[in-house]
């Protein structure tokens, strides 16, 4: 590296970027970084792959390639013939052309059935793969997620993916950066999702876009790294391409032993490379922007894009409240595809199916929070558990959480992205409202005329056993609420 | 990549902000391991009734959007996923530039690389675009000027090896590939 960059106090994200340019920008033409790790799915890589072909371009770096199965991959159990039953043939295929093309090009798999597989941003650092300092991509948009490792990790179109597997390159124009202080403490029964959707609903679904988000302050110290992965991961709805958080002893405590990280000599190695990357106390980023945790509710949100957002004890906004002709017509647009109405209690909102699960919140800690919400109790909401790994169910089924979500009615499935993204057959039927535990409510995200309202884990299981959305505070006897509805609902509207 | 100089024509007018690749293209037409006719699927929700017949009075199904090839959407245009179907989807129904106030990240490099022009414009210009569906607009990538339907003359931004890329049809991965010297020396060295 260049000794006249070193002296100039930087942040974390200039760190790694610094630390990762084979030829710096240039106003004519972009940089040249260098990529630690490209995470593949079956979904957006295979149009790359016969790029290599046609060029007759063998995978550069395969050992820092790391490909699993998670978007069109079941989630019902393996047959006793060992099969699987795909949603549809096309699924099967595309999955089929990952497993050829890995071969092919020597990548390591983590196929369905493998202990290793599951959704990609939850594999990846299970297996001790993503690590402090690291550039990490992947064809997907919630690479974000390992930002909170302290690596600059973002999503790539499928030419890129093309890129790093022929050059282990990308060609990139360095981004702004933006600070995100969060001050003070998360209350009891307030989550990381909690946090990431009241922030997003500041700053907007743009708010963050050509920029690099770190997050920073002493809530987010308090996060665990499952805490911090769920925050990181929706840097994207925000519009940042990658958000970060350096590491400490938290990351450190949760890396140490892992299969992909390092041991030994070099373990101690890397810890004093890692604890010097957090931001110098100069450094100075391009924005910065405030929250303060101890004034976070529990959130979700009520509309089309995930800035929609507020307390799970507010009303609908109405759309006679907007500054700007184009606010007001978002938000009528959005409204109409939810059927709501402003002013609506969104506590009032009759809820048809719960998703926990996903790249946001199907790990462990969110498996354990549903569970604590859901013992002894009955849904009265179709409700889908989906691990985000086949390393989480295994887990979840030793702490017996399994049995958990079977006594009180929900499905407990394999792992995979599921009802995130509907891909594999999981998904909403038209008109259907759904809490989801995922990353967007996009319109027809879960399904071509669902409805998605996004929370965290707890919200999500006290309104299955409610029925309508819920605060996860609150404790909900069965029977309550059983009733037609008292005011306008999304049911009769819808 | 096909290269890109001049454009002129109709525009065909999507004023809604926010506009998601997953509503560029929803997530079940994502499982193909081809880019080939996803034009078809370009909006698809919006497009089609569930039975797959389309919707007459949707903008894209009107007879002048089959020439079209200016899209003006409105404000974040392609925010979400990373999926490059949306740029195939958009290129292969026939658009060259998307004109917006703002464009999302992951979206413009994807649309950059299958010879997609984004173009991003002062609310005022984007009013007046969004006032004339199906007025003629031309946009010259060389001069970097966007001529709108009342004659007047704008000049937008774009970021100089993105326009090279463009105006000489380079694709990048040829780029990346003569930089293999330098790459190898980066990996020897750290």
């Amino acid at each position: 590296m260049d000794s006249s960059i070193s002296n100039k106090p930087r942040t974390l994200f200039e760190k790694v970027w610094d630390a990762h340019c084979v030829r710096a920008q240039t106003a004519d033409e972009p940089g040249i970084l260098y990529i630690d790790l490209h995470l593949v799915h079956e979904v957006t890589s295979p149009q790359a792959f016969d790029v290599l072909r046609e060029r007759g371009l063998p995978v550069s770096r395969p050992a820092l390639t790391f490909a699993t199965m998670d978007h069109s991959t079941p989630t019902t159990p393996r047959q006793p013939d060992g099969t699987w039953i795909f949603g549809d043939a096309q699924a099967e295929a595309q999955v089929r052309t990952l497993q050829r093309n890995c071969l092919d090009f020597g990548i390591e798999l983590h196929a369905l059935g493998d202990p290793g597989q599951g959704i990609v941003h939850v594999v990846g650092p299970e297996a001790g793969r993503t690590q402090p300092g690291m550039t990490v991509v992947c064809g997907d948009s919630h690479t974000a997620t390992h930002g909170a490792f302290g690596a600059l990790a973002f999503g790539i179109g499928t030419s890129e993916v093309g890129h790093v597997l022929a050059t282990q390159c990308l060609l990139q124009r360095r981004p702004r950066t933006l600070a995100v202080r969060v001050e003070g403490r998360l209350r009891d029964g307030v989550t990381a999702k909690d946090l990431i959707l009241a922030l997003i609903a500041q700053i907007g679904v743009g708010g963050g876009t050509g920029h690099v988000i770190e997050y920073i302050g002493p809530a987010i110290r308090a996060l665990s790294m499952e805490g911090r992965m769920t925050v990181c991961n929706m840097s994207i709805e925000a519009g940042a391409r990658a958000g970060m958080i350096a590491p400490d002893e938290t990351t450190f405590a949760w890396l140490k032993g892992r299969p992909g990280a390092p041991q030994g000599k070099a373990w101690e190695q890397a810890l004093s490379a890692w604890r010097a990357l957090p931001s110098d106390a100069a450094a100075t980023y391009d924005r910065e922007v405030v929250l303060d945790a101890s004034r976070i509710e529990p959130m979700v949100t009520f509309g089309t894009n995930p800035g929609q957002a507020i307390p799970v004890t507010g009303l609908v906004p109405d759309p006679a409240s907007c500054e700007s002709a184009s606010e007001r017509s978002t938000l009528e647009s959005a409204l109409r595809y939810m059927g709501l109405r402003p002013g609506t209690p969104i506590g009032d909102v009759l809820v048809d199916v719960v998703f926990i699960g996903s790249c946001t919140n199907g790990r462990l800690s969110d498996l354990r929070e549903a569970a604590s919400v859901l013992r002894g109790r009955k849904v009265r909401a179709r409700t889908l558990v989906v691990p985000g790994s086949r390393a989480v169910k295994a887990q979840a089924e030793v702490e017996g959480l399994d049995r958990v979500f079977l006594e009180a009615g929900a499905e407990w499935r394999e792992p995979g992205c599921s009802m995130c993204i509907a891909m594999n057959g999981d998904r909403l039927e038209p008109g259907q409202a759904c809490v989801s535990t995922s990353n967007r409510n996009f319109e027809g995200r879960q399904g071509r005329g669902g409805r998605t309202f996004l929370a965290g884990a707890g919200t999500a299981a006290a309104s299955a056993i409610r029925g309508r959305i819920a605060d996860p505070r609150q404790t909900y006897d069965a029977g309550e609420n059983a009733g037609p509805a008292q005011g306008p609902t999304n049911r009769e509207e819808g | 990549m096909e290269p890109l100089r001049i454009v002129e024509s109709p525009v065909v007018v999507m004023p809604r902000d926010n506009m998601d690749t997953d509503q560029v293209i929803p997530a079940r037409f994502l499982k193909v391991t081809d880019k080939v006719g996803l034009g078809a699927a370009l909006f698809a929700d919006w497009r089609y009734h569930s039975d797959g017949t389309p919707l007459p009075d949707f903008v894209l199904n009107r007879p002048e959007a089959s020439k079209a090839q200016i899209l003006v959407a409105g404000d974040n245009f392609g925010c979400g996923s990373s999926r490059e179907h949306a740029a195939w989807a958009i290129r292969d129904f026939g658009f060259r530039v998307v004109i917006s106030t703002s464009v999302a990240d992951i979206f413009r490099n994807n649309a950059l690389r299958n010879g997609i022009l984004p173009v991003v414009v002062d609310p005022d210009v984007h009013a007046k675009l969004v006032a004339s569906p199906g007025a003629t607009v031309r946009v010259d990538l060389e001069q970097m000027t966007l001529t709108l339907p009342d004659g007047t003359q704008r000049t937008f931004a774009v970021d100089a090896f993105a326009r090279h890329c463009l105006l000489n049809g380079v694709d990048e991965m040829g780029y990346l590939l003569a930089h293999k010297d330098a790459i190898a020396a980066f990996e020897e060295k750290r």
